[in-house]
């Protein structure tokens, strides 16, 4: 969850246009395809999308895991992870609304969960997500997909697997809009002095 | 939202997420871990000048799953006049920090007084007050409503849903009942339509004025309305002489008149759900029968009252500036 998802941008020529639609589908394609080569297969794996553009990304790259290993299926690979509760900046904003937590199958114990981001900025959200994933049981391991890095870390955490590297200065937004929640796909910089 | 004083405050946007919020929090309380860390390093106080058992059990544990401090404050034989004591008891929690104040108090009012008069400066919450108001009593007993009966009798997502339409007979002791009064004001914000059924001596004066219809007999509203769901009202014999205290002849004669029996559930449409604030006065306002059966949800309500009142805890406490454009980046 997280990008600056703020309402005051409007069409696209209010931001630099960083990734298409295709660009999009290649990144995501790749992800899966590093997947399961990482994990020998994706016997074991779940990937749990966090709210809200998580998670059209994680059902995303389910299709193309199916669509490379037909053993598996997407219902039983998706879930998704909401981790407003365990946050750590609740009181500096206003009450968020609170997501679905939903887990596919016989849960996550022992299995490999990969989480789902569009956008890994301070890595605040993944400690929050780590924290609720530790509440829901314990996976064997846990990796982490995001679509866009763009730096300015405030914790010890990394991704796994990056769609596009994306330097950017801290006065900078990132917007990454998705065809299921906004109706196209689009990364897009804006705002900031470069 | 600052305060939660009264059911009739709320508007049916914030209403609805209320619904929302308590249904995912009731998500995570069918987790094997139920406790959240979101309210860490809050205090809330539960200030009890009432009997009550289910109310503040539900309270502090809803608080407490989300990781507050909880402090029971019980004001039972206190010999200090009202005003007074619950003026000194709220500078008091004051200075302990208290962020929330769930207060239960005999006086209708007493919560309004207290969140207005600048003694604490924390959020409260209205427990029950006097024969006022119990609004999250009216929550938890909506929320039940909306599982059970709104989308395909709770199989479909019901996320944003209001109660539209359907049909809420409220029978019994409606006149001593702060749980009538708060249903009345939210089911009808929220799009249901309410009966009141009850003895005229026990129906208040002014009822015209409330947001849903008045009946003096049980059998009609049950036979020409088919209710969706029927909520008994405990008869509230602390609050009258013994033997009903002239409101009715006799315990026998209310039973036959207004008690829900297993004859009485049969009339009911098959979908309709029965509901109780709890606690019961078995063989009086309902039958063993009526308890016991299937369509009775009264346990599950307690279930529901601890999500509820996690929901109402969270939307007060966990935000903290006030509205602004600025999001969190990841």
């Amino acid at each position: 969850m997280g990008t600056s998802t703020s309402t005051t941008g409007g069409p696209a020529e209010d931001g630099n246009l960083v990734l298409g639609p295709p660009e999009i589908a290649r990144a995501l394609t790749r992800i899966a395809h590093e997947i399961l080569e990482r994990n020998k297969g994706g016997a074991d794996l779940v990937l749990l999308g966090i709210p809200t553009r998580g998670l059209p990304l994680a059902r995303r790259l389910a299709e193309r895991l199916v669509a490379v290993e037909p053993g598996l299926s997407a219902a039983g690979l998706v879930g998704s992870l909401d981790v407003t509760m365990h946050r750590d900046d609740l009181a500096q904003h206003p009450t968020r609304p609170i997501g679905t937590t939903r887990v596919p199958g016989d849960g996550i114990d022992g299995r490999v969960v990969v989480l789902v981001d569009d956008v890994l900025f301070s890595g605040r959200t993944i400690r929050a997500a780590l924290d609720a994933i530790s509440d829901l049981g314990r996976p064997r391991a846990v990796q982490l997909a995001a679509l866009v890095d763009r730096g300015h870390r405030e914790l010890p955490i990394r991704a796994d697997y990056v769609g596009k590297n994306l330097p950017t200065s801290t006065t900078e937004r990132v917007r990454v809009l998705l065809d299921e929640t906004d109706g196209r796909d689009a990364v897009l910089i804006e705002g900031g002095t470069r | 939202m600052r305060h939660l004083l009264s059911a009739g405050d709320l508007t049916p946007a914030e209403a609805v997420t209320i619904l929302d919020t308590a249904a995912q929090m009731a998500a995570t309380q069918e987790r094997e871990i139920k406790k959240l860390p979101t309210l860490r390093g809050r205090t809330v106080v539960n200030l009890f000048f009432e009997d009550s058992t289910r109310t503040r059990i539900s309270f502090e544990t809803a608080a407490k799953r989300l990781s507050a401090d909880v402090i029971n404050f019980s004001a039972k034989g206190s010999s200090v006049s009202k005003g007074e004591s619950l003026k000194d008891t709220a500078l008091t929690l004051q200075a302990m920090g208290a962020d929330a104040v769930v207060i239960r108090h005999q006086a209708s009012g007493a919560p309004h007084t207290l969140a207005t008069s600048g003694w604490t400066h924390g959020a409260v919450v209205n427990a029950g007050d006097g024969t006022h108001q119990h609004p999250t009593q009216a929550l938890l007993d909506a929320y039940t409503l909306r599982r059970h009966l709104v989308g395909d009798g709770g199989r479909s997502d019901v996320t944003g849903r209001d109660l539209e339409g359907l049909k809420v007979a409220i029978v019994g002791d409606v006149l001593h009942s702060r749980v009538a009064r708060s249903n009345v004001q939210l089911l009808h914000t929220l799009g249901a339509e309410v009966t009141l059924v009850g003895p005229p001596t026990l129906v208040p004066v002014g009822v015209g004025a409330w947001t849903a219809r008045v009946s003096y007999h049980l059998d009609e509203v049950i036979a020409d309305e088919k209710p969706d769901a029927v909520m008994m009202l405990r008869v509230q014999r602390e609050r009258m002489s013994s033997a009903g205290g002239g409101f009715f002849p006799s315990p026998l004669e209310y039973t036959r008149g207004y008690g829900l029996d297993a004859r009485r559930l049969a009339a009911l449409p098959d979908h309709a759900i029965v509901l109780h604030p709890g606690p019961m006065n078995r063989g009086l306002e309902i039958s063993a029968d009526a308890a016991d059966s299937p369509r009775a949800v009264i346990v599950e309500q307690v279930a529901n009252g601890v999500a509820v009142r996690m929901a109402v805890l969270y939307l007060l406490l966990a935000g903290g500036a006030p509205a602004t454009n600025e999001r969190a980046d990841a």
